[in-house]
This record gives C-alpha cells, structure tokens and sequence, in this order.
C-alpha cells in the first residue's frame, strides 16, 4: 500500500557549511557557558533524553509487574515508588521541557528571524536551575525514591508517606523556574524581536503555540510552586493546612496542584500541535487550511484550560454546581483541538504529500491526539466520569495525549528539523520503521487500558483481579514494541551525526526562515538580517491567482 | 492463562449492570463510544485517503487553498452542539447518581489504611463486606480516618472519594442478587491494591435473615446513647430548658441559627465538627464553653454519636428508645 514515494529528498551533493554553531568553539567550556540558544536546546536535549530513558525504565518495571495479577515481581512499595518516579521523571523533567526547551529553544530565533532569545544568559541560567532541580529529584530517586504518585495528594504526602518527598517536591519546584525562565524569554522574544515584516499574522505557527504554552509557563508554574513549598512546610514542620489533624483541608491541595497541573497539560500539548501545524504544510507542499483559526485555537487553549481544574475533583465532595460549570467549560477547551485537527485535514487536501518519516509521526499524532481529545470527553462528562475516574480509562486517555500526541509530535518535530540542528539527514528506512513500531505499540499498550478502565480497575494497583489478566498481557506486549521503537532513534539518530547525507540549507524545500540559512546554522543564524515580505507557508500562488 | 470470564455470556468488555444506574452510564457510554468511533474513522479517513490520494507522484502541484470561513464554523458549530448534548446528558445523569434520594437506607463506612470498616444502623459491623438488599436505595456516609481513599463499585457505576476530615455521601440500589467488587481507588500508600472487599447484595428475605444475625453491641443508635451518657454530653444537651448546651432534639435537618448570625443547617458534618471543634459554630444563645473531644473519639463513636443524636425525637414524644433510628433507618 505504501506509495513508491523516494526516500531520497537531497538530491544535490551539499558540503557542510565551513563554520557554524556546532564547530565555531569546540571546547567544553564553550558548551557548557554558551548563551547560543541553539547549544542551550542540545543541551536540554541531551538532559531530557536521559529522563526519558530513567522515566521509560519505570515504566518497564510497572508493565513487567502487572504481566500477572499477584504482586509478585516487586514489593508493594518499590512498585508504588516505579510508577510515582515514572510520572514525576516523565511529566517534570521530560514531557514540560520537551518541546519547548528543545525545539523552541532552537526554533523560536531562527523563525522569527532574530540572532537569539531575548536574554541569552537566563536561557543559559535556565538550563542550570533546571540541572539543580533534577538533582534533587534524582537524589531523592537514588535514596529510595517517592511513593506518592506525581500528583501528591495531601495528607498522604505530607503526613504518611515515608519517602522523598520533601526532596522531590523541592526539586519540581527549582525546575519550574526553568520552565518559567524558557516562558518570559519566548514571550519577551515573539513581541520585541521579530525581524522587519514579520507581523504576528506572518508568523509560523509554531511560534503562536510555543507563545500560548508560554503564557501558561509563567502565569501557572508559580502556583505549582506555592503548592508544593506549601506540602514541603507542613510536612516538615506540621504547619497545618492540607491535613485535616492539622486544621488543612486535603480538597485544598488539590485545588492548588491541578490549578497549574491541568494547564500543565496544555503546556505539554500545544508545542506538539506547533510541530503538527509545521510539518503538515511542509510535506503536503501547501499553504496551511485556516491559518488564523488554528492560531487562534491556541491561545483560546492557553485561556480555557485555565478554567478546567476541578474536572479532576468531579467525586471529591465539591459542590455539584462548581462540578456543572467545570463540565461545561471541559467541553468548551475540546473545541479549538477539534477545530485544529479538522485545519491540518483539510490541509492536506490537494496537497501534494510526501510520506517521509516527520510526515508519518504526524499522521499518528493526528491520530491518537483525535481519539485522546474525544476520550477526554468521556471524562468530562460528569455522569460518566464519576465511574471512569481513578481508573486505568484515565491512564489510556492521558496517554493517549500526552505520548500519543506529545511524544509523538516530538519525535516528528526531531526529525524535521534534525537536518537544520546537525546538518545531516537520518536514514528513513530505519526511521519510517521506528515510526510505525511506535505506532502499533502504542496502540497495543494503550487501547486495553480503556477497556480495563470500563471494566473497573484503578490505576495504580500493584495486583488485580485475575480476570483482567488478558489485557494487562496485551498492554505489556504492547509496551515492549513501544520501547524498541523508542530505542531505535537514539542508534540511528547518533549514527547519521558522521554518516547522515549532508542535508543542505532546505531538505524539505519547506517555508520558514530556519530553512532560509545554513545547516547547521550559523552562529548568530543568519548571515544578513532577514527580511519577511510575504505570508507564512507561502507554498506557491494561492488558488486563483496565477 | 485466559480466564473464562471473557468468554461468560455477558459482554467481556463491559462490567455487569448490577445498579439501577448502571444501564443509564452505559448508554451515555455507548454513545460517547460510537461518537469516538466515527471521528476518528472520519479523521482517519481524511488524513489517509487525501495522503494517498494527493501524493506527489499523482499530484505534483499542490493546490493553494488560504482556508474557508464557513468550514471552519461548521467544524466548529457542529462539535459544540453535540459537546453542549453530551454535557446536559451527562450533568442530568450526575445530578440523579449524586444526590441521595430520601427514601434511603443508611450505612456508615470508615476507610482506613488499608480496610473498610462498615457500620449498620442495626448494630451490624463488617470488614472489607457490605452487605445489602437488592431493591432499596442505600446511602453510604462515609470518612476517612487517615488518608484520601475513594469507594468503588465498578458493578454499581458508583464511586466516590472517603476524605479524612468530614462525611461524603454516595448511593446506590441494587437490582441482581450477587457478590461484587469493591475497591479502593484513590492512592493510599503500601497496600493500596490490598485495599479491596466485596458488596453483597441480597434478596430482601436472605437480607432480613442476615440482619438479624448477631449484634454484640446492640443497634449504632445505642452504641451513641451509651457514649452520649459516658462522654459526659448529656449533662449540658439535657433537652431541658436552662440547659448550658443547645437542645438537640428534633433538630437533625433544620437550619440552627448561630452566635454570629448566621443559620447553619444541622447536618452529619455539622454534629461531627462540633464535637471536635465546638468554638467553630457556636448556636446563638449559648456560651463558647463546650471542650473539645478531638483526639478522645474514634470515627466510628462519632459515627455512632450521629447516629444517635440525629435520631433523637422533638421534644413532646415520649422517649428516646435507642433502637428508633435503627428501626427509623429499615422503614424510611
């Protein structure tokens, strides 16, 4: 079925460029205090990459455990800290800077046709906050670990646990200035430093997603981490206020942590669907369907998905009137993805669509983000929801989102624009391969989890009953050819650094001023200052005009 | 390896409809189901076929399309409508599944690391089983004495947090004899997965056979007599007129109007807190001189205190016999 597509899309012979980012300093101390964005993002890249594998390694052992229904792998307890360091690994240290330390950081300049962010030394400063934070987080790993799930419901955390938590807590929360950090320096960046002509409706529109994900760094991480300074005092120093014993009230916390914790989803999110927005209009050679709408969808994300918290809280006693309006405005965030999903469709009608790896990823995005966006409805709805909560339906839905559709659009936004960070191609064979493993182990690991979800079983439940067995088998199996796909970039990716194609300013002949200069670009990107003088994805005359 | 229950003759996919909700969350299940099924075939449709359709060998030359206005109301219009169906359906559904009705049997639970402790208006307690007729509406007030623990029947449909700290309500009626799964689903720490037990629900006759099995301690209502007496309470809500403490007879369910002026209803979590914290909601009138019993009553005497205090008759009727609520909580 798969269309004799060419997997070669370099067909001059390029030579590197003589100097760029890459080689114009080679030592490590260049490395390690450069305020080069594009070095910065390498740098996370490598520091979240090594996350992933920690958080990914968590993961095994929770699916190793629940092959069988008796708990007889791990202890209670060491399950309970695999399945907490997965969460917190994954969603604090990998998910949240994924795209935006990474690709934004690398990105944003260079689309907007600037020589760097805007304060070069607090990205650098960034990077090291988060350093600090995630040695706390690892050397509370490595001293036994947490067991309070990443959501740290109170008074568990703060009064009956007996693990890291305050180590942990702590750790979150120094990273969050990092998050916060990276967030002021995007938006300080869109506003001050576009290059001449490049109004806001010029922009990419990864740009608008990295923007609104922005907003919510800054405006949400702080509460985050009043939240947890707050866990951090009372289980310290048995300061009431989450633990009823104390005076606290525990509903309190959750309040707090999901006032930042959901945006935080959308922080996760919405740099994926920048990624989405860019590669699809890229392969299919055309102007993306409904710019505006699609720009606007993210920031109607950014301010909706503040207003959605207690749509985790739906049975734990709050007032079923706040349950009606946080239902309502849950299907109201729903909108602007579904208004996405149908603007990168239509995109591709009358395109003319090339099926390369990045082209792929995206297709799987598009995908899985559709069946995760519509079973977040499910949840949403309060009558429905009161049966599905605190069960393996919301583990599925979650990931179906967050790697269904963020991992997803990270690894396709890896290898778009891996060209531009190293000046080489990856192989595609290989990587259409990985892609496709991703895919249908994905699905494999996630797709019975709904049903056992229906079917009853709570997440993070170390042994169950008997008779779900089956799917749990499914869901390992599943997991196993999700983590070859997953190990498979890390060996192609490292091998095309010396034997990759050389890729040349423009592999994907794609719109944006990231492929108007060298790969790997230039120290301050761009030779001369650009100069935008016509709309984004300028693909060819629009239908009509010849 | 594959266990029989897949291949039982109800569908393996979904748990038995074993409450009268239960068929109600299905069908709004179904239909979400159906709803999933056709966006993502219509989505999956669109993206593959045009990407095959419109590859570059068939179609070299893309068409430049700048986008279309009522396109994008429609995709707009068309998902909120059926959002804003799926909200009314499902917060109609919620309102029936999270409001008690009146007529309702009540059993109190107390969830622990890691149990449930069950306590029958009739003086019945169980661990890790609950134990009820098929046919009548139970409500559960329930709490927790340590941690956030959450009571899940997945048979029923039903579920709901157990908060340390103050009652939350749930409730239910059976419709099939049978035994059920009850688990705990909110993370409580090591045995969190151990944290589970079973529902039985009864015919009405099996059920009235099991009720009047032992009961050691005589009826919840006369466990809260006793304490009543023994904690010293009865001297100050003696009912009489010049006592020092609020009368609390007949007074479960009304509005109490307090030192500061404003009215609280006397509810379980009204007597509760005022037991432990007695300064927090003064009844006008009455002095800030009650101590507190925080620390001196476990959640099962307070338990049995409300049961008692709220079974309590008006004034006027003669007697308070300690097995009126239990008899209360058969007939209502």
């Amino acid at each position: 079925m798969s269309p004799a597509v060419s997997d070669v899309v370099v067909t001059e012979q390029y030579v590197m460029p003589e100097e760029h980012y890459i080689n114009s300093d080679t030592s490590l101390k260049s490395w390690l205090l450069t305020v080069d964005h594009k070095r910065i993002a390498i740098l996370y890249m490598l520091t979240i990459t090594f996350f992933f594998f920690i958080g990914g390694f968590m993961a095994s052992l929770v699916r190793l455990e629940l092959l069988t229904p008796a708990g007889d792998l791990l202890e209670s307890d060491t399950y309970n800290r695999a399945f907490s360091m997965h969460g917190v690994m994954m969603i604090f240290f990998f998910l949240v800077p994924s795209v935006p330390a990474t690709l934004g950081n690398f990105l944003v300049p260079l689309m907007v046709g600037a020589r760097d962010l805007a304060f070069p030394r607090i990205n650098l400063l960034s990077w090291y906050i988060f350093l600090v934070g995630a040695s706390f987080a690892v050397s509370a790993m490595v001293l036994g670990g947490v067991d309070t799930g990443w959501t740290f419901y109170t008074p568990f955390s703060t009064t009956f646990s007996n693990s890291n938590v305050i180590l942990t807590a702590v750790g979150i929360l120094i990273a969050g200035f990092a998050s916060i950090f990276t967030g002021l320096n995007f938006i300080v960046t869109v506003h001050r430093m576009r290059a001449p002509g490049m109004s806001w409706f010029r922009l990419p529109l990864f740009i608008w997603s990295q923007y609104a994900a922005s907003l919510i760094m800054v405006l949400g991480t702080p509460v985050i981490a009043i939240t947890l300074a707050l866990v951090a005092l009372e289980r310290g120093f048995h300061i009431g206020i989450f633990d009823p014993k104390l005076g606290g009230d525990p509903i309190l916390f959750q309040h707090m942590f999901w006032f930042y914790s959901h945006p935080a989803v959308y922080i996760m999110i919405l740099p994926g669907m920048g990624v989405i927005s860019e590669v699809i209009p890229a392969f299919a050679h055309k102007r993306i369907f409904g710019y505006k709408a699609v720009a606007y969808s993210s920031i109607a994300i950014a301010v909706f998905g503040f207003l959605v918290w207690a749509h985790h809280m739906f049975i734990a006693g709050i007032s079923i009137y706040a349950a009606l309006v946080f239902s309502l405005v849950s299907f109201i965030v729903a909108i602007p993805s579904a208004i996405k999903v149908f603007n990168w469709s239509a995109t591709l009608y009358k395109g003319s669509i090339r099926w390369n790896t990045p082209m792929l990823y995206a297709f799987g995005f598009i995908g899985l983000f559709t069946i995760g966006g519509l079973t977040g409805l499910f949840l949403a709805s309060l009558g429905l929801d009161v049966h599905l909560t605190e069960t393996y339906f919301i583990v599925a839905h979650f990931h179906y989102v967050m790697v269904g559709g963020m991992v997803l659009a990270y690894l396709c936004g890896i290898h778009f624009w891996w060209p531009k960070m190293t000046g080489r191609m990856y192989p595609e064979l290989p990587a259409k391969l990985s892609a496709l493993l991703v895919f249908v182990g994905f699905n494999l690991t996630f797709m019975p989890q709904f049903i056992l979800g229906y079917l009853g079983m709570p997440r993070r439940y170390h042994a169950y009953p008997p008779e779900w067995q089956v799917f749990n088998v499914l869901s390992s199996a599943g997991a196993s050819i999700l983590a070859i796909g997953f190990l498979m970039p890390m060996i192609y990716l490292v091998w095309s650094l010396k034997y990759g194609k050389i890729a040349g300013p423009n592999p994907w002949q794609a719109t944006g001023l990231e492929w108007e200069t060298s790969s790997p670009p230039p120290t301050h990107n761009f030779l001369e200052q650009p100069i935008v003088t016509s709309e984004p994805y300028n693909y060819g005359p629009k239908e009509g005009e010849v | 390896m594959i266990p029989d229950h897949l291949f039982s003759p109800h569908f393996p996919f979904f748990p038995e409809q074993a409450s009268t909700v239960a068929w109600q969350v299905d069908a709004l299940y179904f239909f979400l189901v159906a709803l999933t099924i056709f966006f993502t075939v219509l989505v999956s449709a669109m993206v593959i076929g045009f990407s095959i359709k419109y590859r570059k060998e068939k179609n070299p030359v893309a068409t430049q399309i700048e986008g279309s206005v009522p396109l994008e109301i429609f995709w707009t219009v068309v998902p909120l409508g059926i959002s804003l169906l799926i909200y009314v359906w499902a917060a109609t559904l919620y309102f029936h599944m999270e409001r008690p009705p009146k007529e309702s049997m009540q059993i109190y639970v107390v969830g622990k690391q890691w149990m449930w402790k069950v306590q029958h208006p009739t003086g019945q307690r169980e661990i890790n089983q609950l134990h009820i007729p098929v046919g009548r509406n139970v409500r559960l007030t329930m709490i927790s004495q340590d941690v956030l623990h959450s009571f899940s029947v997945p048979e029923f449909r039903v579920k709901h947090e157990v908060i340390p700290g103050r009652y939350t309500e749930l409730w239910f009626q059976a419709t099939k004899p049978g035994t059920y799964h009850l688990f705990c689903t909110q993370y409580c720490g090591t045995k969190h997965s151990g944290m589970i037990g079973e529902v039985i629900a009864m015919d009405p006759n099996a059920y009235e056979v099991w009720l009047s099995g032992g009961t050691e301690g005589g009826s919840l209502a006369s466990t809260g007599e006793k304490l009543f007496t023994s904690l010293g309470c009865i001297t100050c809500h003696s009912g009489e007129s010049g006592a020092r403490g609020p009368n609390l007879n007949g007074q479960f369910g009304h509005p109490q109007k307090l030192s500061d002026g404003t009215t609280v209803v006397m509810d379980e979590n009204y007597i509760r807190e005022s037991i432990l914290t007695p300064q927090a909601k003064i009844v006008a009138g009455f002095g800030p001189i009650m101590p507190t019993f925080s620390g001196q009553v476990s959640e099962e005497s307070l338990i049995a205190l409300v049961a008692y205090v709220k079974g309590l008759q008006p004034a006027g009727s003669t007697a308070v016999p300690a097995a009126a609520p239990a008899k209360q909580g058969k007939t209502q």
